[in-house]
């Protein structure tokens, strides 16, 4: 039999509800996906189930509810494993979302760098994966290093390569620019920067919802995303980090769960997951998390890659015909991101315009200043696809992109 | 006119428009007319925060009433500034002090006041607000 390549476009949106929205009396099209993902029923109805049906703390109750928070809890964290094919479940931790999990390791890295060491991280970054470093060289006295990008917008990675050396401790790279969109190869980028016996955490927040992750092919030492780019809700985060680097790292939130023996005098830590998960965790969230992961692989990743890739290229085409209309970020391997600007209009005037329309679009910096500085631009209008968009929504916004630049010149 | 009157003239002038496109127009258009402050103070000193634009304004008294100039990068957002200097130039400190805003609200405006930090309107009048309870300061002092 034929495998079944393409997805049933009408069955999915009516898995959201939100896509029947009406926004200013248009209905709604929504191209912020980078930004947070729609949520389908089957994840709300989790949240709703939960409160309504087991609500209670968990790993610290004996009574019944507690047992089911906590199985389902813990299940989730199995999901998860196996998704990104984790060699243990507890090398899974949940946090807040990416932001929380970068923060984590970077902390975790205070008292193991030494001042000198040397950080590598890309011009592609997002603001999340900029900032704990500048803070942890503050206080550690280590040195950052920039792999710069091409005109394309894409790392050039004989630069990186010539950063590497002795000194060099941690490389952070995105596996997807949430700006451009623009694909790294990242297992290039982990298999030389092992070569230096640098460690290396890849911010995965906009692959996740596009592209299956296997943390052992890759090899990666810490892996972050946020459950709501992949149909979570918002407010969960993993965090993959490989055993050893995990045990190596000190607790990043000092507090209930995370401890085994409390006396004033010392504390010994929890083992692994529960040292980095201190307090009540977002126990719904992490429950619907593994809903949505579910539902998402029920689709299959495959097939959304490919059914979103058509968008595209049908979107970049369409485009590509409005005079003065630029694209930023060029590479054969994109997820559906296009970043781009209409001759001097300001990026946030047609933003507003397509609002109107019912449009939803990221004007701005899209938290990548870097990559902005070095295009030399203000910002851009970004639209971004995921599965449950269509040809025609594209259509839809072709047009008024039409009306808003006639309005803005 | 006083503040309250500039409103309400600016209220009726956005009422003949059925839809929002001719009010955005409407609105572009009045940032033509927008008393453009000297390229020399287009610096960081005189940008409003919160904006996702460039706004950039600056205020002198002139006979005891503030006089407001200003320009923006972007179109939408000069023509918001437009509207606000148009209410608020040309009056003593105190008037700005205590003026009240709704009439954003009644030109269709409102999606603008959010506090979203890329929305930039309620910055602005906080702005002017700034500018004017400081002429007050130091006018009370003198
Ligand atoms: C590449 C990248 N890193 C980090 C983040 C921050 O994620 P969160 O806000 O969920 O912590 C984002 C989200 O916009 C992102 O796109």
């Amino acid at each position: 039999m034929k495998k079944n390549t393409h997805i049933n476009i009408d069955q999915i949106r009516n898995d959201f509800p939100i896509l029947k929205r009406k926004v200013n009396g248009e209905s709604l099209i929504y191209f912020d996906n980078a930004a947070t993902s729609q949520t389908p029923q089957l994840v709300i109805d989790s949240i709703v189930d939960y409160y309504s049906k087991y609500n209670s703390n968990i790993h610290r109750g004996v009574h019944f509810l507690s047992q089911e928070a906590t199985d389902a809890y813990e299940n989730s964290r199995v999901k998860f494993q196996k998704h990104f094919n984790a060699h243990n479940s507890y090398e899974i931790i949940f946090t807040s979302g990416t932001t929380h999990s970068i923060n984590l390791v970077a902390n975790g890295f205070k008292k193991i760098l030494k001042k000198n060491d040397e950080i590598i991280i890309s011009q592609l970054e997002h603001h999340s994966n900029i900032v704990p470093w500048q803070m942890l060289c503050e206080e550690t006295g280590a040195k950052i290093k920039v792999i710069p990008i091409n005109n394309n917008g894409e790392l050039i990675i004989d630069e990186f390569e010539k950063l590497l050396n002795s000194k060099t401790k941690l490389v952070f790279v995105n596996h997807v620019s949430n700006a451009l969109g623009i694909v790294n190869p990242i297992k290039h980028i982990i298999k030389k920067a092992h070569e230096f016996n640098a460690i290396v955490l890849v911010d995965g927040a906009q692959a996740t919802p596009h592209m299956k992750i296997d943390v052992i092919d890759l090899d990666v030492d810490f892996y972050v995303t946020s459950t709501h780019k992949i149909c979570g809700p918002t407010g969960v985060g993993i965090l993959y980090g490989k055993e050893k680097w995990l045990n190596k790292i000190p607790p990043f939130l000092g507090g209930g769960e995370m401890i085994d023996q409390v006396t004033f005098e010392k504390s010994t830590y929890a083992g692994l997951p529960n040292k980095f998960e201190a307090g009540t965790p977002n126990i719904s969230g992490v429950i619907a998390s593994g809903v949505g992961i579910d539902y998402l692989n029920s689709i299959g990743l495959e097939k959304i890659y490919a059914y979103e890739n058509e968008l595209l290229e049908y979107a970049t085409r369409e485009l590509l015909q409005i005079k003065g209309l630029k694209i930023y970020g060029f590479s054969a391997k994109k997820t559906s991101v296009i970043s781009f600007n209409v001759g001097n209009i300001h990026p946030y005037d047609i933003g507003s315009i397509l609002d109107k329309f019912g449009i939803a679009t990221r004007t701005g910096q899209l938290c990548a200043q870097p990559i902005m500085d070095y295009f030399k631009i203000p910002g851009t209008i970004r639209v971004s696809f995921s599965f449950y968009n269509t040809k025609e929504e594209i259509d839809e916004f072709i047009k008024a992109l039409h009306k808003a630049i006639l309005m803005l010149s | 006119m006083k503040i309250k009157q500039i409103q309400e003239e600016i209220i009726d002038e956005f009422a003949m428009f059925d839809d929002w496109m001719q009010r955005y127009e409407y609105m572009i258009d009045l940032g033509k007319s927008l008393p453009l402050i000297e390229s020399k103070y287009k610096t960081d000193d005189y940008l409003v925060n919160g904006c996702q634009s460039k706004v950039w304004v600056r205020a002198e008294l002139v006979d005891n009433q503030i006089v407001f100039k200003a320009d923006s990068d972007a179109i939408i957002s000069k023509g918001i500034i437009a509207i606000l200097i148009r209410v608020f130039s040309h009056h003593e400190p105190n008037e700005i002090i205590e003026a009240n805003t709704d009439f954003v609200d009644k030109i269709g405006l409102k999606d603008h006041l959010s506090p979203n930090r890329a929305n930039g309107l309620s910055s602005m009048i906080k702005q002017l607000k700034l500018y004017a309870l400081a002429y007050q300061t130091k006018i009370n002092d003198e």
